[in-house]
């Protein structure tokens, strides 16, 4: 019996919303929807995540967690509050996406699939995001969600990292003072 | 029946029903297409690609509809672009099958390459080794050398405990899928998936504890590689080391047919050891699944250090060593003496020799006998219980115009006291049987049910006297208790469908009862199905799910659960206490044990009553020694001594042919150690002066009990031994097909006929009989629950298991652990008012149960028979 | 067809067609309540069979045929668009929902009447996240203007279009894998059949359909069957829209008549290759294609389901990608592969291994670490998978790398076994 309810009190509408889209003898269909929300704040999906989903659907927590595993959008280990996802796959590496690969990380002093000393920003290397014409092109995932960025320059990235940091910094404030309040 | 399809396969004529697929049909003529993810109890996924054949199908005219010929006449075969999956692809007519073509071949070379460029090379130590379909198709075919570079080879967990019975080698993982779909469609527990995907596609489980399911075991026995492989046998012995015993489950009264395999092991001098247990095939009883109890829990029949090796005999107030003469001369004495003062209480994981042997000295002796139950109704299930011809296997949906079967279970939670049951009948409910889950609180059952229906906690009889009078025109006044339920339009519903089926079971079992309400609720299954008709033919009748192997077996042979046990035991001048140990189920027991009263005991340990007895007599295990149970489905089945007591034999210093000398010079070797339960009270019955009972051989009691016994009447043990091929084909050579489970080639048991002890069962009208049971107003009551993994004795001896087993616990309702502030995991103190036993346990919280409601599982350390007013307080 | 008529991609006219306003200006949901009102549903089914549709998903299936095999035997049926779009060069379904939404949707909504559907999913790629949050706000918007809900148009028809998102997987596209990722499986394909039409989400008779197919039925049943086919040809009727990307100076979807030739795609719409390079390959249906050489015959090849094979192609979704005589084609292969390994299911053996076993081979001839025979183990390899896959992603992950060695041999030989390392051979390994 799960004593933490974490997920079904902070987000107790969007789960009904979500639970209502499908027939209701047929809820596990909304284990995705569940495992993003699971990763909205911390962009991974915590052991704890995965039993709470389970109950809420009816299903085992290994129904729940393999997809994890299965699903590249999906993390169980906390990496970057932002992960910058560039495409590099055929259409976009024919239009030089590799090099832009490469210098951006050698600008931000990492190797693609790592994660900048201060914990923010993380740069892999992705497959086909369908914006081959767009190329270089990349997308961030955070836990609000994912959002392209197209025909891109290596300072044009750098700006929007600045920007994603201070976003971050902003975030941590706010997030530090309602850790608060609920602590209090 | 629909008219079979003829075909050919590598150029023979073959018939099959439709629907059959390719690789069944082929078994058919002999040949066996290699398969890996296929298994012949489940449907085919198509995913391993190994079974790929060559299929030819007759060109058909469009405008005509006629088959083309060819100049000679003969149909013209068209064949595919590609080949074809052997496992998904269904005979259809006039089909050709080539599966030795050169091509053929070729693409099942191909696939074996692949599937090896991944596969470790560690076949020699390997557990699966010598009997691995992967390690026999590639001696047979595989390519000689890699072309594949070893530094590219994907390097996986080598050892990743999927929980502590099953290890899983990430590395020989051939992604069949095997262990995934059983887990899915039999075990209905998803506690392990895949994971990750393409090369990285792995095993996983989340569960807690690991792998959490009572039939993790089977995935091992039919994964195709050495993949998973339990904690129990692992590196324990090379398959070809391996002797096989036939052997029957102990467990439970489903009667699982087991394969004990066994070697000789240096580190035991020699002697024989049981390795591992294996399912053996008997598609009547038990397909080829077992539980991981049966599987692990053998380990109390094995030799130890706790085991009685030698009578014991009081004096001077200790019990001490003794030879078998100097006993049994006392026990004679005593209990000729005693006459009719004895009292015999037998256990039903007895076999029917030995319950047959120990009613016969007692009947002479004047004495009484009493079966040692929680559970009573036995009775009914000899008058109207199954019959022969009675398969689980056969219920489902019926035909065209015939209602589907049903089963009612009552009273049951029936993974936990019949887990085989449980799992034949989630086939059933899936072939479209009506399954009726009658209970007092939810069960696993309740997942397959059609219908899942709660009744008050005490009133199981009720409930069933509530469906049979929803079927009535007139209806019965019922109890107060059971007014709520009897409105319940799927109580009438699913009355209607138990009255209308083609077939109708009802299993009952001891939820929450003891042995007068169980007695109770069977009179009530056994009035609902003859006022349905549903007695006296196959597949219809009346099931106990006891609690012990042979109980079904003891009520065969005339044995009653003994409702005034105390007064009987205080009464008694002799008592013979065979597998039983009542002392340690409930310390009131003690009272019935005064000085001046004559105690034998017979058991495996030195159990509690034990202790209290004047002279204690060493048995042999069920597996080192020869028997038959009747299971709850009443069929009598044979098991096979698969080690051999060393200690019953002479001192091992002496030279082989000892025995035989000591015949030609007319001496009687000593008696040493262990002896079978039916040799000894033949033994007494000989120093007695008696004579029939029978001590030389369990063939020759069990031919016996065929000439007394009328519903054994002209069973013998070849009789029992008989066997005729079953389907599917498991177990031979080609273990790729349905795994390294066991062939069934020792016996497939019979099944009894109805006792027809005078005039034929009739309802009796017990109406009147059924209480209206109520909780009591104030105050919490405790119900007793069966759980498969207990404290008992002979769980306990198996240690790998105590994990999961965990600690004492009750469980409390939701109500009643708000009030006391008692959380999940907490510990309280619970106090039995009629006994004043007052113990600390954990608590385990059920929301969903009744308030007032208190269940405490059997055989976990607290004395509860029957529900019982408790009080329970926080503790700690 | 005028070149800048577009059928799909109107939004290039029409400024804020994405606002259902807007929208409904431009005859938007005629066509739906002209199918509600006044068709039965066996009707609408008939006019997209006589149009001739073909699916746009890939495999070209007949739509208005797929629509009629639904069983009328089980209930409930659904609808489930494909929007997954993952293969490597494709981006026209994203236009399609970014621009022109409300054409898209109202040809679910026509599909669902059409099999009486009462609810359609729409399945996107996780990473198009925005457009399906744009998606429920033009839902949601429909749902005001009584386009989805209960007794729409005054008739006896209920409907709800749902959006849900996938997590990164490939063969999610693949409709049955897609379906068991609906049900909140992993996405692994079902051994087939039965099809979706008889056993499909749940189990259920179920159509699933490309966005661009299904944004193509409005125009059918707002102007008729026989308007439809006077574009494109007699067996590939209508337009379609071609994703153009790689070597070439305007990449980008053109929406063209079905028999378009290559010629004109890439010269006249993408203005040809880029630093007056020539062209040497084109990849026909992304990276699921095999390498068509580039020759006047090719080029001059119309784009339409029959004729590409002739070249030795497929059109598959019509995600061109052009490769210049700059770029190696054993690096081309080597990220073709590697993505085919990286999106493998797992489910079935020769694709597992197979996969993992060529971007093995790939990675060493362009590491040029490779013998010589190592080419010709990749060309076995690769034979070996053919025809032995449970669904097609494995059976397309071997087009590029035969018909790459088939075709252009020499490339291999540059790369592998060299000792010396030219000038002219670094070039090969462009991005490298
Ligand atoms: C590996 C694989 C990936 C696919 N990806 C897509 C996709 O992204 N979008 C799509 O519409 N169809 C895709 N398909 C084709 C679908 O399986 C299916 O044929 C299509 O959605 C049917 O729609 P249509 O008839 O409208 O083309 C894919 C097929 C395979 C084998
Ligand atoms: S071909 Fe590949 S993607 Fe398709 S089922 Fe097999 S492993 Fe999965
Ligand atoms: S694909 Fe037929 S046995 Fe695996």
């Amino acid at each position: 019996m799960l004593e933490r309810k974490y997920l079904a009190e902070k987000y107790a509408q969007e789960i009904q919303a979500i639970l209502e889209k499908y027939p209701s003898d047929r809820r596990q269909s909304a284990v995705m929807p569940l495992l993003y929300l699971a990763q909205r704040d911390k962009m991974y999906v915590s052991r704890e995540d995965i039993l709470e989903i389970g109950e809420i659907l009816g299903i085992t927590s290994t129904e729940v967690a393999s997809l994890i595993g299965f699903y590249t959008l999906y993390y169980d280990q906390p990496k970057g509050v932002y992960r910058i996802q560039v495409c590099v796959d055929l259409p976009c590496a024919l239009r030089g996406a590799e090099k832009f690969l490469t210098e951006l990380c050698d600008r931000l002093g990492i190797q693609p699939g790592e994660t900048t000393p201060d914990g923010l920003i993380a740069i892999e290397p992705v497959m086909c995001l369908a914006a081959c014409d767009k190329a270089p092109m990349f997308q961030v995932q955070s836990g609000a969600g994912l959002t392209y960025h197209e025909n891109q320059t290596v300072e044009n990235a750098l700006s929007l990292i600045e920007q994603l940091r201070r976003d971050a910094a902003g975030r941590r404030v706010a997030g530090h003072e309602r850790g608060r309040d609920a602590n209090g | 029946m629909t008219k079979p399809v003829t075909l050919t396969i590598n150029g023979i004529q073959v018939e099959a029903p439709p629907g059959t697929l390719i690789v069944d049909a082929a078994k058919k003529v002999g040949f066996d297409i290699p398969v890996f993810c296929y298994h012949p109890k489940m449907e085919p996924v198509g995913m391993c690609r190994e079974c790929l054949v060559e299929i030819g199908r007759p060109v058909i005219d469009r405008a005509t509809g006629e088959a083309v010929l060819e100049e000679d006449g003969s149909p013209k075969i068209q064949f595919g672009s590609k080949l074809e999956l052997a496992c998904a692809t269904p005979v259809s007519p006039g089909m050709v099958v080539l599966g030795k073509s050169d091509n053929a071949k070729a693409g099942r070379d191909d696939i074996l390459e692949f599937l090896l460029t991944s596969h470790p090379l560690d076949c020699p130590i390997c557990d699966k080794g010598g009997e691995c379909p992967l390690q026999d198709l590639t001696m047979a075919w595989g390519p000689g050398v890699s072309r594949f570079l070893y530094e590219e080879k994907q390097h996986l967990a080598k050892r990743y405990p999927l929980g502590e019975l099953i290890m899983l080698d990430r590395e020989r993982c051939i992604q069949c899928g095997r262990c995934v779909r059983f887990q899915d469609i039999f075990a209905d527990d998803r506690v392990i998936g895949f994971s990750q995907r393409g090369r990285s596609l792995e095993i996983v489980s989340y569960s807690e504890p690991g792998f959490d399911s009572y039939w993790s075991g089977n995935t091992t026995d039919i994964c195709p590689v050495g993949a998973l492989t339990t904690m129990d046998f692992r590196f324990g012995a090379r398959p070809w080391e391996l002797r096989l015993a036939a052997s029957i489950c102990s467990q439970c009264a489903v009667g699982c047919n087991l394969a004990l395999n066994v070697r000789r092991e240096v580190v035991t001098g020699g002697d024989w050891v049981v390795k591992r247990v294996m399912p053996r095939q008997n598609e009547e009883v038990n397909e080829i699944w077992i539980c991981d109890k049966g599987r692990f829990g053998h380990h109390y029949a094995e030799q130890g250090p706790k085991r009685l090796e030698q009578p014991l005999v009081r004096k001077n107030g200790e019990l001490q060593p003794a030879s078998w003469d100097e006993a049994l001369d006392l026990i004679a004495e005593r209990f000729g003496s005693a006459g009719a003062g004895l009292f015999t209480l037998a256990g039903s994981r007895l076999a029917n020799e030995d319950l047959f042997n120990l009613d016969q000295l007692t009947r002479r002796l004047g004495g009484k006998t009493g079966l040692y139950t929680h559970m009573g109704g036995g009775k009914l299930t000899t008058q109207v219980g199954l019959t022969p011809g009675s398969n689980f296997k056969d219920l489902g949906g019926g035909g065209e115009n015939e209602p589907p079967d049903a089963v009612l279970v009552v009273g049951c939670d029936l993974e936990e006291e019949a887990p085989v049951w449980w799992l034949l009948l989630r086939q059933a409910a899936k072939r479209g049987a009506a399954v009726i889950a009658l209970n007092p609180r939810a069960t696993k059952l309740d997942r397959d049910a059609r219908f899942s229906l709660r009744y008050p906690f005490g009133s199981a009889a009720a409930a069933v006297l509530a469906m049979t009078s929803s079927l009535s025109q007139k209806p019965h006044d019922l109890p107060e208790s059971i007014q709520d339920l009897s409105r319940n339009p799927d109580l009438k519903a699913a009355a209607k469908a138990f009255a209308e089926a083609r077939n109708a079971l009802v299993i009952f079992g001891s939820e929450g009862m003891g042995l007068a309400e169980s007695a109770a609720l069977a009179q009530a299954c056994a009035n609902l199905l003859l006022t349905t008709g549903h007695t006296g033919k196959p597949n219809n009748g009346l099931l106990g799910a006891w609690p012990r192997a042979n109980e079904q077996g003891a009520w065969e042979l005339g044995w009653e659960a003994d409702a005034n046990l105390l007064e009987h035991l205080s009464q008694a001048e002799a008592l013979y206490i065979v597998a039983a140990d009542p002392v340690n189920d409930d310390a009131a027991f003690q009272s019935a044990f005064g000085s001046d009263k004559f105690v034998v005991v017979q058991d495996l340990y030195l159990s509690q009553t034990a202790r209290l007895a004047d002279v204690v007599l060493p048995v042999q295990s069920w597996i080192e020694r020869e028997g038959s149970y009747t299971s709850g489905g009443r069929r009598v089945q044979r098991f096979y001594p698969a080690i051999q007591s060393t200690t019953a034999m002479p001192p091992k210093t002496e030279a082989p042919g000892v025995r035989r000398a000591s015949v030609l010079t007319g001496s009687v070797p000593e008696l040493q150690g262990p002896q079978a339960d039916f040799a000894i009270p033949s033994l007494i019955a000989e120093r007695l002066q008696m004579d029939g009972l029978n001590h030389s051989s369990a063939a020759a009691v069990f031919a016996q009990i065929g000439e007394t016994v009328p519903v054994f009447a002209g069973l013998t043990y070849q009789k029992l031994a008989e066997v005729h091929e079953q389907w599917p084909i498991v177990g031979r050579a080609d273990m790729y097909y349905g795994g390294t489970l066991y062939e069934n080639t020792q016996g497939l048991g019979v099944q009894l006929e109805l006792a027809r002890t005078g005039a034929p069962a009739q309802p009796q009208p017990a109406w009147s009989q059924v209480e209206d049971f109520r909780l009591p107003k104030l105050g919490l009551m405790a119900f007793p629950v069966t759980r498969l993994y207990d404290q008992g004795s002979t769980l306990m001896h198996t240690e790998l298991l105590h994990q999961r087993i965990g600690e004492s616990f009750v469980v409390l309702n939701g109500f009643d652990a708000a009030r006391l502030k008692i959380s999940h995991g907490g510990k309280a103190r619970i106090t039995f008012n009629t006994s004043a036993q007052s113990v600390i346990v954990q608590v385990r919280l059920d929301a969903a149960l009744p308030e007032r409601v208190v269940l405490v599982p059997r055989s976990f350390g607290l004395s509860i028979d029957a529900p019982t007013p408790v009080e329970v307080r926080p503790a700690g | 067809m005028a070149e800048n008529e577009h059928v799909l991609l109107r939004h290039r006219e029409i400024p804020d067609l994405d606002n259902l306003v807007v929208y409904r200006e431009h005859n938007g949901f005629k066509a739906f309540e002209k199918a509600v009102t006044q068709m039965q549903p066996a009707e609408v089914t008939e006019e997209v069979k006589a149009s001739g549709l073909r699916g746009r998903g890939g495999a070209g299936f007949p739509t208005g045929l797929k629509w009629s095999l639904i069983d009328a035997k089980s209930w409930p049926h659904y609808v489930v668009a494909n929007a997954d779009e993952s293969e490597p060069g494709t981006f026209k379904d994203r236009e399609i929902m970014e621009g022109n939404p409300y054409q898209f949707l109202e040809g679910v909504a026509i599909c669902a009447y059409a099999i009486q559907a009462h609810a359609a999913y729409i399945y996107l790629r996780g990473e198009f996240w925005q457009i399906a949050v744009k998606l429920d706000g033009q839902i949601a918007a429909m749902e005001a203007a009584g386009l989805l809900g209960q007794n729409l148009f005054g008739a006896d028809y209920s409907l709800k279009i749902f959006t849900h998102l996938g997590a990164g997987a490939y063969i999610c596209g693949e409709e049955s894998a897609m379906l068991e990722s609906l049900e909140g499986k992993l996405g692994m394909p079902r051994l087939r059949p039965p099809f979706p039409p008889s056993f499909g989400l749940y189990g259920k008779p179920t159509v699933v359909n490309n966005v661009e197919t299904l944004a193509n039925v409005p125009p059918i049943i707002e102007r008729g069957a026989n308007w439809y086919r006077t574009n494109g040809t007699e067996k590939s009727p209508g337009t379609k829209i071609f994703s153009l990307s790689g070597c070439v100076n305007k990449p980008g979807n053109y929406e063209l008549p079905l028999g378009t030739t290559f010629r004109h795609l890439i010269f006249e719409c993408g203005g040809g290759i880029p630093e007056g390079r020539s062209i040497k390959a084109i990849m026909a249906a992304g990276a699921s294609s095999s390498l068509i050489t580039a020759n006047d015959q090719a080029l001059d090849t119309p784009m339409d389901y029959e004729s590409v094979p002739s070249v030795g192609g497929q059109l598959g979704s019509a995600s061109v990608i052009i490769i210049d005589d700059s770029i190696s084609i054993p690096w081309l292969i080597n990220k073709t592969v590697h993505f085919f390994r990286h999106e493998s299911c797992g489910k079935c053996t020769p694709c597992r291994e197979g996969t993992y076993w060529m971007s093995h081979l790939t990675e060493r001839i362009v590491k040029r670490t490779a013998k010589t025979e190592d080419v010709a183990l990749l060309y076995d390899v690769a034979s070996q998978m053919r025809g032995k896959c449970l669904c097609a992603l494995g059976e397309f992950s071997i087009e590029a790398v035969r018909s790459g060695i088939d075709r252009f041999r020499s490339d291999f030989d540059l790369t592998v076994g060299a000792s010396v390392v030219s000038a002219d051979q670094e070039k090969l390994t462009k991005d490298e």
